[in-house]
């Protein structure tokens, strides 16, 4: 995984601005969530850029906050599959990733969907296996909310066994068969081997279960820690379960989640980075993040005045469909908030401006890739997934400015490699 | 020649096996020969095992950023797979396509089938279709799930969408619900044409409350007629427009080489022999139907004889539509796009 001059291949991944206040609908440069063109163009830069994959996130219900629709962030995406099918026919080097639940599918169907995207890209197919589990989602689907939290990912880790073991019975005519307490399944693929055999399988949960489930068999692991002492800390915790696994270190690699500003100069960066935190909280938007920590309903409080001095009511929880609503301490954080608000004398937006949308990388182009290339360099990272703020447009000046600078450091490939798969591309060993 | 019918023929294509490859420029080729001859759609079957093709709504996909005018129609089974699924599937390649996705629905019969999913036995086909009229309008409620207009942007409110024009469609199903509404806007066709085979009356049925294109199966002409007539009475008995929906016949064309001999039951008109004698074949077929949906022997060596040679025939002859500017798959059809069944007005 190192350039010819040794220093370490930063690999790099085009996230489509997701269903959350991250990304900026408000700015005139933004353009539609849903047309066709979108992702083409997004899909066209990462190319241009020499990215390594273009990622779709997926979530199968509209989220909800207080028992409705929530109607302040970005919203509706397309079939994943779908899209990647389309953008595999506008792209010709960059890697097609998409976010596909272990939970709402089944194994035979995603396998066979999954290598006609690897046959139609000549080998560039991806996959996210994440383990929803939730009842809210479930209501969309014919089994409903099924699956008991703590078996999500035994669920997983069967159900990713399994499409394995159709894609290498593939163009052997034999069947594969998958039994066990979660599936009673049998088939003959019916299409040929596809170019990488085993489409890159990529992880993204938290968990101790879900760092077990990416160190037993992932190619990728999409995580949240982006920072270099947290992104450390996980390399290490990872790497230490992926030897236990018996695998090598060349066999994972973990890519975090971030996003980035720049300037041309470190003050306008942090001027940008500002104004643009500002437009992903708006005043509604600050409410409603007060919401979900309160567990009450505080329409009638001013955004720019102080926090509620009602107390907050820890038992309800008011949004559904993010995994972030269950998972956070909240009495902990309203005493957090109270504090800094006291202290740096903050009304509410200002303070969800300061406390839930900071960018990881703020900085001069050269800056910023001095900064990934050391995450990468003192492994805290292998990569990023950069998630641009902008539909389609958000990542036009990383690719124009902080591409070259890794390029002329040789972190960055100057060109694909013709007809390289994406597990090539990635230097993945290849699967048998 | 003159115009011999009151309203222009409908012309699709059966693509399945063409190219025998399964890149994405395998398929372009195959459907851009259609697109190239002004065909209205190209239809590509799907199975999940048995025979050994691609996932076709995702191949439909990958050819329609290099399509423009054609209208693309995978068939989605429905019998293992998840309605809300294919909803925004077949509405994504409605995106992809700017407005020119079908919906070719099919059940699943085989064991093998039901064994790869592992989620149900097979049942019998009348159960099979009964469901899939339940999907149908499940699917059709989910694309309609999004008024238009839903997506409001409005900067002084902070709001994106206007949430009272999305819909819960709380459908009940044959031992299942879906809740909605998608998590996909409706597509640009508002709904992309729904197409049923109807080679028995189960499917039939199906069709009758379902489709905006029945395809038939039946194989003299004779049969045909009669089967048509039958189609238009079970619309008019769904309550609809007995005229509303277009008949088109199953055809399988043998023109580079001789063709199978004796004929199977339920595989359509048969013609074997020239492309010129197909074209006068599908004149004179084409007074007892809207128009054809035709397949081929081999589609590698028929397909280009048949776009090159007996297309521009029928072309001559004036029965075909006339104008190729980029156009929806309803708006060929002549099919209004319908409101959102959820719209206030
Ligand atoms: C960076 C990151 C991105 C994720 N993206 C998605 C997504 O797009 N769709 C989804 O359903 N779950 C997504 N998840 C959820 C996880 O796959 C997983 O289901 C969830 O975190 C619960 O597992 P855990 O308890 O191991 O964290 C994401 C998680 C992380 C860390």
């Amino acid at each position: 995984m190192s350039g010819s001059d040794g220093i370490r291949q930063v690999r790099l991944v085009a996230h489509f601005p997701g269903v959350n206040n991250t990304t900026v609908w408000s700015d005139p440069r933004s353009r539609s969530q849903i047309d066709f063109s979108s992702f083409e163009e997004l899909a066209r830069t990462a190319e241009r850029g020499r990215f390594d994959y273009f990622f779709l996130a997926e979530g199968l219900r509209l989220r909800e906050h207080q028992g409705r629709i929530h109607d302040l962030d970005v919203v509706g995406r397309p079939d994943t599959l779908t899209v990647l099918a389309a953008l595999s026919a506008v792209t010709a080097n960059l890697g097609l990733a998409g976010t596909l639940s272990t939970t709402y599918n089944e194994p035979y169907e995603l396998s066979r969907q999954l290598a006609t995207l690897d046959h139609l890209s000549g080998g560039r197919a991806a996959w996210n296996a994440v383990t929803s589990s939730d009842a809210f989602t479930g209501e969309n689907f014919r089994r409903g909310g099924y699956l008991d939290h703590t078996d999500r990912y035994e669920r997983a880790a069967s159900f990713v066994r399994a499409v394995r073991a159709f894609w290498d019975a593939a163009g052997t005519g034999r069947a594969a068969v998958h039994r066990d307490r979660f599936f009673d399944i049998e088939a003959v693929p019916t299409l040929p081997r596809s170019p990488q055999g085993r489409p890159v399988v990529i992880q993204a949960g938290d968990s101790p279960q879900g760092r077990d489930f990416a160190a037993a068999g992932a190619d990728v692991v999409f995580s949240r820690h982006g920072g270099f002492e947290a992104g450390r800390a996980f390399y290490d915790d990872v790497h230490r379960r992926l030897a236990a696994h018996g695998r090598g270190d060349d066999e994972l690699l973990i890519l975090p989640g971030v996003t980035y500003v720049l300037g041309d100069t470190p003050a306008e960066a942090e001027e940008r980075a500002r104004a643009i935190r500002y437009q992903q909280v708006s005043g509604a938007t600050a409410i409603r993040f007060v919401e979900q920590v309160w567990g009450r309903d505080l329409s009638e409080y001013d955004p720019e005045g102080p926090l509620p001095d009602v107390e907050p009511d820890l038992e309800r929880v008011l949004t559904q469909g993010t995994a972030a609503a269950r998972s956070t301490d909240r009495a902990a954080l309203v005493e957090r908030w109270r504090a800094r608000a006291a202290s740096e004398k903050l009304g509410i937006r200002d303070l969800v401006v300061e406390e839930s949308a900071r960018q990881t990388f703020v900085g001069t182009p050269e800056a910023v890739a001095g900064e990934i290339v050391r995450h990468v360099a003192e492994r805290a990272s292998d990569g990023f997934v950069l998630v641009p703020h902008l539909t389609p447009g958000g990542l036009d000046d990383f690719v124009d400015r902080v591409v070259p600078l890794l390029q002329e450091r040789g972190a960055l490939r100057a060109d694909y490699t013709p007809g390289a798969t994406l597990r090539e591309n990635l230097g993945l060993a290849p699967r048998p | 020649m003159a115009h011999p019918l009151d309203r222009p023929l409908t012309l699709g294509v059966a693509l399945d096996g063409a190219g025998g490859g399964f890149t994405a420029a395998d398929h372009v080729r195959a459907v851009r020969l259609a697109e190239d001859a002004g065909l209205d759609f190209a239809a590509l079957g799907d199975s999940l095992t048995g025979v050994s093709r691609p996932d076709a709504l995702l191949t439909l996909a990958a050819v329609a950023p290099h399509t423009r005018r054609i209208g693309l129609v995978p068939t989605v089974t429905v019998t293992h797979t998840e309605p809300f699924h294919v909803s925004k599937a077949v509405a994504s390649l409605d995106f992809a396509s700017r407005g020119r996705a079908g919906w070719w629905v099919e059940v699943s019969r085989t064991g093998s089938d039901a064994r790869a999913v592992g989620r149900r036995p097979t049942a019998p086909g009348e159960e099979l279709w009964a469901e899939a009229t339940a999907v149908a309008d499940v699917v059709s409620r989910l694309w309609d799930s999004w008024e238009d207009g839903a997506e409001i942007r409005d900067t002084a409110t902070g709001r994106f969408v206007d949430r009272d024009r999305l819909h819960y469609v709380d459908f009940e199903g044959p031992g299942w619900s879906v809740r909605g509404p998608s998590i996909t806007p409706r597509p640009p066709q508002g709904r992309p044409p729904v197409v049923v085979r109807a080679e028995d009356d189960h499917a039939l049925a199906t069709a009758a409350v379902a489709a905006d294109v029945v395809v038939v199966t039946s194989g003299t002409l004779g049969a045909v007629r009669e089967r048509c007539l039958r189609v238009r009475e079970e619309v008019a008995a769904a309550g609809r427009d007995r005229d509303g929906v277009f008949v088109l016949a199953e055809v399988r064309a043998h023109l580079a080489r001789g063709g199978p001999g004796p004929d199977r039951a339920g595989a359509g008109l048969v013609h074997t022999g020239s492309p010129g004698a197909l074209a006068e074949a599908l004149l004179e077929w084409g007074r007892v139907v809207d128009g054809f949906v035709v397949g081929f022997g081999s589609t590698d060596e028929d397909l280009p004889l048949f776009t090159e040679r007996t297309v521009p025939l029928l072309r001559e002859s004036g029965v075909l539509r006339e104008g190729d500017g980029p156009r929806t798959l309803r708006d060929r059809l002549g099919l209004a796009r319908p409101d959102s069944r959820y719209g206030a007005g």
